[in-house]
């Protein structure tokens, strides 16, 4: 008895250590640890998370307070210079609708079937497991708002991971620069396939990739499909670094696009619609069709005003003018849309179709047709936030479903 | 005022009140998962491993020493990806140690403090290192610069840390 109580700290230290130990052998051993280790899990989430929910809801309404109301300081400027930009990708829009209707004939002949990303949830990102050997972070949706394991995560620069694990009210999500965690990937440009992993350090490298291919720095990396998770197309990053490996892979270090250690908000991919593809019934929309969409439209005049009135034609043809200048640029015309576009007077004529409809009934159509940028989907996702525009005569929809919101 | 002796030292013992004793540990794991996300250096540093050394030194009890490691480092796995038990071990150890050192140093000038955090720094690292790399296969890295240099951080963060946590003890 004396032995024992002379050594009582000592074996009681060894006693835990073996409990930990043991449990951890059972653990590993284990295929699906999180199940065995779930309620101790659970108490711990549901232990932190309500602070972390509490402290990131202060955040972010005393942030909205002041960006709302306080601190509006060049957003005249701002909105100029976003309505310019709207102008120029339109423009742009148009090219590549013609560029994706094209794609989409060809893919419909071979019998392509498209990915397309069509339901996302908007998430808050609350907090992270604490550990520089677990990047993880959790956000604020979990099986309440029927988010399950797997699911891809996304911000609008690029991919951020996966769903690891889900509680009732959070989540726990595998950012990509984590070492257990595998993307399938490929060079945009080169069309090397590869599997992007997270090292040690919390770099992000591509593997796989053989020594005797040439693959040059700056090179976007977008999701190959192959993974099941990531819809094909999604951008992952750009290429920085090129160096010979240890075996006959090459060792590509790669710079993800969305920034991982500064994560605030994320979208929840909670639905992949898988279709065969088809080409656009509608008709090839045409850029002139879309400048004159675009023009300001002309009121219509009373009858007795119009009979009154002598014709001037002289108002529109200066009017027309102004909002084109900017965007006839040669680079955003196609060649048919060069080829089309008629004179002022002839713009005029064009139905008013307006532009923010317009722009949704193509944006809606390129972000399904390049369904893939994340870019396109959160743009679907803020179309769909409002409800669905009729479709305009200029620019139909393409057949292919919307990213839509769920309701959060 | 109570006076344990040990070694023919007099060292004081001292106690924290429950509420000390559930939240502050909860509040460093929390700040720990919450801070690198809007500061991302502060990954360097291991809040809960700093109490862990502070309840361990303070109260000088082995067995709540390690207890206290044990329920911490528990705490800290569950919300990593990883098999619950490796921030446990480490933390146990270190609880163990630091109370078991407590007794027979004096830990109360912020040099020792220093020192003594750096050194179960290093300890707890290497433990969890042997842990994760020879029982579960993990790929991690060793480098001691980094190591040394996150343990002065950890020591000159843990210096504040206690003297925090010298205003909410009590002599038992």
């Amino acid at each position: 008895m004396d032995v024992l109580g002379r050594y009582r700290n000592l074996i009681v230290l060894v006693g835990v250590l073996f409990a930990q130990v043991l449990g951890l052998a059972v653990q590993v051993k284990r295929t699906n640890d999180s199940e065995s280790t779930r309620v101790i899990r659970i108490w711990a989430v549901g232990a932190v998370t309500p602070l972390e929910k509490a402290l990131v809801w202060m955040q972010t309404s005393t942030g909205k307070i002041w960006h709302s109301y306080f601190y509006l300081r060049g957003v005249r400027a701002e909105n100029r210079s976003l309505k310019a930009q709207i102008e120029r990708m339109s423009l742009e829009q148009v090219r590549m609708s013609q560029d994706a209707d094209q794609a989409r004939r060809l893919q419909a002949l071979l019998g392509f079937k498209e990915q397309f990303i069509s339901q996302t949830m908007a998430a808050q990102v609350i907090g992270g497991s604490g550990s520089e050997q677990s990047r993880v972070v959790f956000i604020d949706k979990g099986e309440n708002d029927h988010l399950k394991r797997d699911m891809a995560v996304i911000t609008a620069d690029g991919i951020v991971g996966k769903v690891l694990n889900v509680y009732p009210s959070t989540s726990q999500v595998l950012l990509i620069d984590d070492q257990t965690s595998g993307v399938g990937a490929i060079l945009d440009k080169t069309r090397l396939q590869g599997i992007l992993r997270g090292t040690p350090s919390g770099e992000v490298v591509l593997e796989k990739v053989m020594s005797d291919e040439t693959v040059p720095a700056g090179e976007q990396v977008l999701t190959s499909g192959g993974d099941g998770i990531f819809p094909k197309g999604l951008l992952v990053g750009k290429v920085t670094k090129v160096s010979m490996g240890n075996d006959l892979f090459l060792n590509i270090r790669v710079r993800p696009a969305a920034d991982l250690s500064k994560l605030e908000e994320v979208l929840v991919v909670t639905r992949i619609d898988e279709r065969q593809a088809q080409p656009d019934q509608s008709g090839t929309a045409r850029a002139a069709d879309i400048l004159a969409g675009r023009l300001p439209t002309v009121p219509p005049k009373p009858e007795n005003a119009e009979k009154d009135a002598a014709p001037s034609p002289a108002a529109p043809r200066t009017a027309a003018p102004t909002t084109a200048g900017s965007d006839a640029k040669p680079k955003a015309a196609s060649p048919e849309a060069s080829a089309s576009s008629g004179p002022p007077a002839v713009r005029k004529t064009a139905p008013p179709a307006s532009s923010p409809g317009t722009s949704s009934g193509a944006g809606s159509g390129t972000s399904s047709g390049t369904a893939a940028t994340p870019a396109g989907a959160a743009a679907g996702t803020a179309d769909t936030k409002a409800s669905p525009k009729p479709a305009k005569p200029a620019v139909q929809p393409k057949p292919q479903p919307a990213v839509q919101d769920s309701p959060q | 005022m109570a006076i344990t002796y040990t070694s023919g030292e007099q060292v004081e013992v001292y106690r924290f009140s429950i509420p000390a004793t559930v939240l502050i540990p909860l509040a460093a794991v929390f700040l720990q998962a919450w801070l690198p996300l809007r500061f991302p250096f502060f990954s360097i540093f291991d809040l809960p491993l700093l109490v862990t050394i502070g309840f361990a030194t303070a109260r000088r009890s082995p067995l709540a020493g390690l207890l206290t490691g044990s329920l911490i480092g528990i705490l800290q796995d569950a919300l990593t990806h990883h098999p619950i038990g490796l921030y446990g071990i480490s933390k146990t150890v270190v609880g163990f140690g630091a109370s078991s050192l407590g007794i027979k140093l004096d830990v109360e000038n912020a040099a020792a403090r220093f020192l003594l955090t750096i050194f179960f720094y290093v300890v707890h690292e290497i433990v969890y290192f042997m842990i994760a790399r020879g029982l579960v296969g993990s790929r991690m890295a060793w480098s001691w610069p980094h190591e040394l240099l996150s343990g002065v951080a950890n020591a000159l963060l843990g210096v504040l840390v206690f003297m925090l946590l010298d205003r909410v003890k009590q002599r038992t």
